[in-house]
């Protein structure tokens, strides 16, 4: 059976599986190998080659209480900053769990073999990184940050890959993901895939399906993400009536290379580098005069963009900021930041031991995604209430468990990525060995999930992918970018409105079947369409300035109404209000106060 | 993957790509693609395949990250293996001629994507991770600076497979011999100051094929774009074999 066919459920051959990851990345493949060393038959589904995901170009590092470069410091710190980092929207449990755990599964990446640098004395390096601090803000900047030099995400997803081949994955390189197969109770049983090369497509059963999909940052025209970010998890959790949570939430990171987008890490801040405008000035001393270059992602971002809007942008279009590491000297950043010095020589045309590197606020992080709990439970709402969906887990960036809120922590992503992976990963362990048992679907449910397929293979015209992205990755970019104001997103949701119906029936030329990438392109186009217009409602509904979401019509952050997760449902296009975990089980929870760096 | 290209002033560049769609073809062949490129700025050779693919959206290729870090876009450019994201135009263009083709050495499955079954196979002989029999201490092992920086210039492999697609000792036996990649992260493992299976890792070495069919061409330091070197871990494993038979 193969994937240029109009394809009939009952003639769909199936694989069977105990559990399954819908991607290869950090979580993806942290949950892999937990299910896989406790004897599952467990299968990672991945579109690209594993070590091919995006983890692999995190840099800076891994954000974590490990007590290396203190011996004093403490998970409620680094619990504290994230709280805070969030913008209060985080979920207490949630990083309480994150922040507790993380020491646990940082020393398992060493033991498995993960080269981070390390100290004088023999232990994982740390190095500081944005919003970090020493008791509870009051003892001064922290280094959290477990750094394996500049290249911690490769390194990271290098070294899970290895453990997976150790420990007895079974992988689908190269096979994507088309949809989620529900059961009439609204339980998840498996996945529609085809394998890339040959076009053979499968009905891929199993008793547990992980989200680990990552994140969707080419719904913005300039953006660090790889090509391969297209959001394909929350498409397909929005089409299979599940909610994604607080997905206005885009993090813009301060230090994209100018012109090119590719990033360069917080880490170069970290080692004592500073950004300075066309005067030469230090200005992130005015907005932030305590943690000043260190102030959290959010924060900076907004001051470099005020900074361009102002006129004081660098270059001859005064359209960027300069990040300055020269007076570091050879040693330090050619040592310690080697990615760094190669990217900019590569895309900036300047070694930065000797030229600042011209830089600019750039589409980096989706802190949103689809709810989950601390086990990786999907979560929906029901009534107004949390309800799980069975046989459905995500972790990573697709999921929003949320410990990111409205703003993430440099180096907490991949602690989010490892930490919850494991979570998801010993859940499902728990669950299957309870006998979890799931409804079969029926062939009208996996019907379901082949529609998109069939429908596109049945195309004969219309506009192509090429086409219909662009003006999205355009309209994101100029009404949903830093600064968001009503009658641009207005216009914009409008603009989006005016294209579904051309995405749902995209029209896809080459139908050949063996690694055609433009019919993975088109698949790939409809899960970014999904995201931007969950995004850009969302964004619309948020009527106040919180963490990353800053708006120009309300400048102020509003307690009252919106210390709230946001939750879209794309049936109903409708936003709606969930409660944010003020309950951690062993601390007091951090109540909300004014946000100052 | 600059997000828009300012196409003011423009020039024609011809690519010439390699191409075959089993699904149709008989046998492969060389395609002219016209595109335009901007004169005054540099663009990299995957945003040219980017644009080539606006035109012809059949023509397949891997790519993912665009910085050079996931090794998905490892291909033949003008005779030389290298990654498409980070060689320049102005690098690669020779007489206003860019040739791409497939990685060689391994069976095409389309147009410039090659099948990498063989060079996976052969990375997992070499057991690609680290292996302890102690047990694991409650925080992590102790590793120091010195120890840690035995690793440089080998963990940072992207698996692009540009060197070992660029080794006719590959191309000769590439089920025999493991190439420069999979004997790169033989070293890695056990130059790893934490890894305890030097000896095993030796004795899987030891044979006619694995190991010593590397002739010293060093096609895979020219080539590799991360800039390591795979003939020096050889090297540095037959002195470990030669010693240990002293």
């Amino acid at each position: 059976m193969k994937v240029d066919e109009i394809i009939k459920a009952q003639d769909l051959p199936i694989k069977d599986f105990d559990g399954i990851i819908i991607g290869g990345g950090g979580s993806g493949m942290r949950a892999s190998l937990q299910l896989a060393e406790s004897g599952l038959n467990t299968a990672v589904i991945s579109k690209v080659f594993p070590t091919r995901s995006h983890t692999v170009s995190a840099q800076g590092g891994i954000t974590c209480a490990i007590q290396s470069d203190d011996p004093e410091d403490d998970w409620r710190w680094h619990m504290f900053d994230t709280v805070k980092g969030s913008d209060y929207i985080g979920d207490q449990d949630a990083i309480e769990y994150m922040c507790s755990e993380g020491p646990k599964a940082v020393f398992e990446l060493e033991h498995m073999g993960m080269p981070f640098s390390r100290t004088e004395e023999g232990r994982i390096y740390q190095r500081p990184f944005g919003g970090q601090s020493k008791d509870y803000g009051k003892g001064g900047q922290a280094s959290r940050t477990c750094a394996a030099a500049d290249r911690t995400g490769h390194s990271l997803l290098h070294t899970l890959y290895q453990a997976n081949l150790k420990a007895g994955t079974n992988f689908l390189n190269e096979w994507f993901a088309i949809d989620l197969v529900l059961n009439s109770e609204d339980e998840v049983t498996g996945v529609v895939a085809f394998e890339i090369e040959s076009g053979e497509i499968f009905y891929i059963r199993s008793k547990a399906t992980v989200l680990a999909t990552g994140g969707a940052g080419r719904i913005y025209a300039s953006t660090t993400n790889a090509l391969i970010n297209s959001g394909d998890g929350i498409g397909m959790a929005l089409r299979a009536g599940l909610p994604v949570q607080d997905i206005e939430m885009w993090q813009f990171h301060p230090t994209g290379i100018y012109g090119h987008g590719t990033l360069v890490t917080e880490g170069c801040r970290g080692e004592g580098g500073y950004l300075i405008n066309k005067d030469g000035e230090r200005f992130m001393e005015r907005y932030a005069p305590n943690t000043k270059d260190l102030a959290s992602r959010d924060v900076v971002s907004r001051a470099m963009a005020k900074e361009i809007l102002e006129g004081r942008g660098c270059g001859p279009n005064e359209d960027h900021i300069m990040l300055r590491l020269d007076h570091l000297g050879p040693g330090v950043v050619h040592k310690r930041l080697p990615g760094v010095t190669e990217l900019s020589k590569t895309f900036a045309h300047v070694d930065p031991a000797v030229e600042p590197i011209p830089v600019v606020p750039t589409c980096h992080y989706m802190m949103g995604g689809v709810p989950t709990n601390i086990h990786g439970q999907v979560i929906t709402i029901k009534n107004g209430a949390d309800s799980v969906v069975n046989g459905l887990y995500a972790a990573g960036e697709v999921a929003c468990v949320s410990v990111h809120g409205g703003n993430r922590l440099g180096g907490n992503s991949l602690l989010d990525l490892v930490v919850f992976g494991r979570a998801a990963g010993i859940s499902i362990e728990k669950s299957l060995k309870q006998g979890a048992n799931l409804k079969p679907s029926s062939n009208e449910d996996i019907e379901q999930a082949l529609s998109r397929l069939n429908k596109l293979n049945a195309s004969q015209g219309g506009k192509e992918t090429d086409e219909l992205k662009k003006e999205m990755q355009n309209n994101m970019q100029n009404n949903f970018g830093v600064f968001r104001r009503e009658d641009l997103m207005e216009k914009g949701i409008q603009d989006l409105g005016n294209s579904r119906e051309a995405v749902e029936n995209i029209y896809l030329s080459d139908k050949s079947a063996s690694f055609n990438t433009a019919r993975i392109e088109a698949l790939e186009m409809q899960n970014l369409f999904e995201v931007a217009e969950a995004t850009a409602i969302t964004a619309n509904e948020r009527k106040e300035s919180r963490g990353a979401h800053a708006r120009d019509d309300y400048t102020e952050r509003d307690d009252d109404n919106w210390l709230k997760h946001s939750i879209y449902f794309s049936s109903t296009k409708t936003v709606s209000k969930r409660d944010v975990n003020f309950r951690p089980t062993t601390v007091q929870a951090f109540q909300p106060s004014e946000r100052a760096y | 993957m600059s997000a828009t290209i300012p196409l003011e002033e423009v020039k024609t560049l011809t690519l010439n790509i390699y191409r075959f769609d089993p699904g149709k073809d008989e046998k492969a062949y060389m395609q002219d693609i016209e595109i335009e490129v901007p004169v005054n700025k540099d663009l990299m050779v995957l945003d040219a395949l980017l644009i080539a693919k606006e035109k012809d959206t059949s023509l397949s290729f891997r790519r993912s990250c665009g910085e050079g870090v996931c090794g998905s876009d490892g291909m033949n450019i003008n005779g030389k293996n290298g990654l498409a994201c980070v060689t320049p135009l102005s690098e690669a263009v020779k007489r206003d001629k860019l040739v791409l083709k497939p990685m060689p050495g391994l069976p095409v499955v389309r147009d410039l994507i090659v099948d990498m079954k063989q060079f996976f196979d052969q990375l997992e002989k070499v057991k690609p991770y680290l292996i302890t029999k102690d047990e694991d201490p409650e925080q992590e092992r102790m590793q120091s600076p010195e120890e840690r920086e035995e690793l440089d210039g080998l963990y940072e492999c992207i698996l692009c497979g540009c060197c070992s697609t660029a080794c006719p000792s590959f191309w000769w036996n590439p089920d025999k011999f493991l190439g420069p990649a999979a004997l790169l992260q033989s070293w890695r493992f056990i130059a790893d100051s934490r890894d305890q299976a030097t000896e095993e890792r030796l004795d899987d070495l030891d044979d006619a094929f694995s190991l010593y069919r590397c002739h010293g061409i060093m096609n895979c330091v020219s080539v590799c774009p991360k800039g390591l070197n795979p003939t020096e871990a050889i090297s540095n494993i037959r002195k470990k074999l030669i010693n240990r038979k002293g």
